[in-house]
């Protein structure tokens, strides 16, 4: 079984923390959901993994060997980063053919096929790419390399609707033929949440919920109703936010509420992924 | 096959669901093969773990069954199957929550089931 362990990480960017503490194991095969707001660290664990960065404090190994300056846990691992990271200069072809010198198993008729299918041009200058097409060639790489580890940052980022559908049909497409893990990184919670078998959240540094989907969706609840009823109900509950409408009262709750009896008057829902994050990461 | 992804209902359970309505719909007859969990996974774009879970669980309840090497088939008494299923649930399913809208709303049994005979009517037209 190969697998990604995070254990004890810190990082700092003087003396600010980017990561504090981060214990996490991502395991072979299965495809992750690491979400977080805007700067709480999932770039700054993304490039730790791939050895763009070093931890201030801790370590990360790849089936038992350190990512440090070592080529052969790094081959094991590709990190799409948000951030251009090819001379700017190189050719989209040339970015495959280089990528597939330094992945063993990377599938040059397979990254073809997907590039033409997103219309990407293989003779552009990789600088001279839309928002879109930077992303998109990001992505052929990614899903070409057969790495068993791959990290996604906002892969979806400035594609439309239609490139987005074919990108989640190509990912799903691409682990059914091929399994391999997926860590996807993204703030269109929305539409991935049905791609993800494990939740990872960030905040502020820190990892506050490591859990499958279904877990985490098994305990995500609102009620809603007259405002001293839903009072009434929720005292001594985990309660991650209210909204209040005139004397109706909705509250979020992240408890598992299957085998509660719902008095009279009162509405419970389940919730979905994307609104269990904005209660579980509102300041 | 439609799914409801606001559903409070698991996934799994809405692509089991949906597959059933498919067979009874008659665009999977008997014997014939179903769509294989990666084609389901890749079409809805959900994780193939939950398509899996999804047509396991009609293969345990045998409306589908494996044939090794070529997929998942329909059960000649599929439909049957899923009638007698859907039928046991259709009390608390359906009808409680109709009595209790209707007990919110006040509306007396005799229009209640005035209303359920006119819906009737409606279909059969």
């Amino acid at each position: 079984m190969s697998k990604i362990e995070v254990r004890n990480v810190s990082k700092l960017f003087g003396r600010i923390p980017a990561l504090r503490d981060v214990n996490l194991t991502f395991e072979e095969n299965r495809i992750y959901g690491l979400l977080g707001r805007n700067g709480a660290g999932k770039s700054t664990l993304l490039n730790l993994i791939t050895n763009r960065l070093f931890p201030t404090e801790g370590s990360i190994c790849v089936d038992g060997e350190s990512v440090v300056e070592n080529d052969r846990a790094l081959s094991k691992i590709y990190g799409m980063s948000e951030r251009p990271l090819y001379p700017p200069s190189m050719k989209v072809r040339e970015v495959l053919y280089w990528s597939s010198q330094f992945y063993p198993d990377f599938d040059m008729a397979y990254a073809r096929k997907l590039a033409e299918s997103f219309q990407l041009p293989l003779e552009k200058k990789v600088s001279g790419l839309s928002t879109g097409y930077s992303s998109i060639y990001k992505i052929v790489v990614a899903l070409s390399c057969n790495a068993n580890f791959i990290f996604l940052d906002e892969p979806v980022l400035g594609l439309d609707a239609n490139h987005r559908e074919l990108f989640y049909k190509a990912l799903v497409d691409n682990y059914a033929s091929h399994p391999k893990t997926f860590v996807l990184s993204t703030h269109l919670i929305e539409e991935a949440s049905d791609l993800l078998e494990h939740v990872i959240i960030l905040k502020e540094g820190h990892v506050i919920l490591d859990e499958t989907t279904e877990q985490v969706l098994a305990r995500g609840f609102t009620v809603s109703g007259p405002s001293a009823a839903v009072d009434a109900f929720t005292a001594g509950r985990r309660i991650l936010g209210c909204d209040t409408l005139g004397g109706l009262k909705t509250a979020y709750l992240m408890e598992n509420l299957q085998s509660a009896t719902i008095p009279q008057g009162l509405e419970v829902s389940k919730m979905d992924l994307q609104k269990l994050f904005i209660h579980l990461t509102n300041v | 096959m439609q799914f409801n992804f606001q559903s409070d209902k698991p996934l799994y359970l809405q692509l089991a669901e949906g597959l059933e309505d498919a067979i009874l719909s008659g665009a999977f007859p008997p014997d014939n093969q179903v769509p294989s969990t990666t084609e389901i996974s890749v079409a809805y774009k959900i994780n193939p773990a939950t398509a899996l879970k999804g047509v396991n669980l009609l293969v345990e309840e045998g409306v589908l069954y494996k044939k090794r090497g070529l997929g998942m088939f329909v059960s000649p008494g599929a439909a049957e199957a899923i009638i007698r299923k859907r039928r046991q649930a259709f009390y608390e399913a359906f009808v409680l929550p109709l009595v209790q809208e209707a007990e919110k709303l006040k509306i007396p049994i005799e229009e209640t089931l005035n209303m359920i005979e006119r819906g009737f009517e409606h279909e059969q037209n």
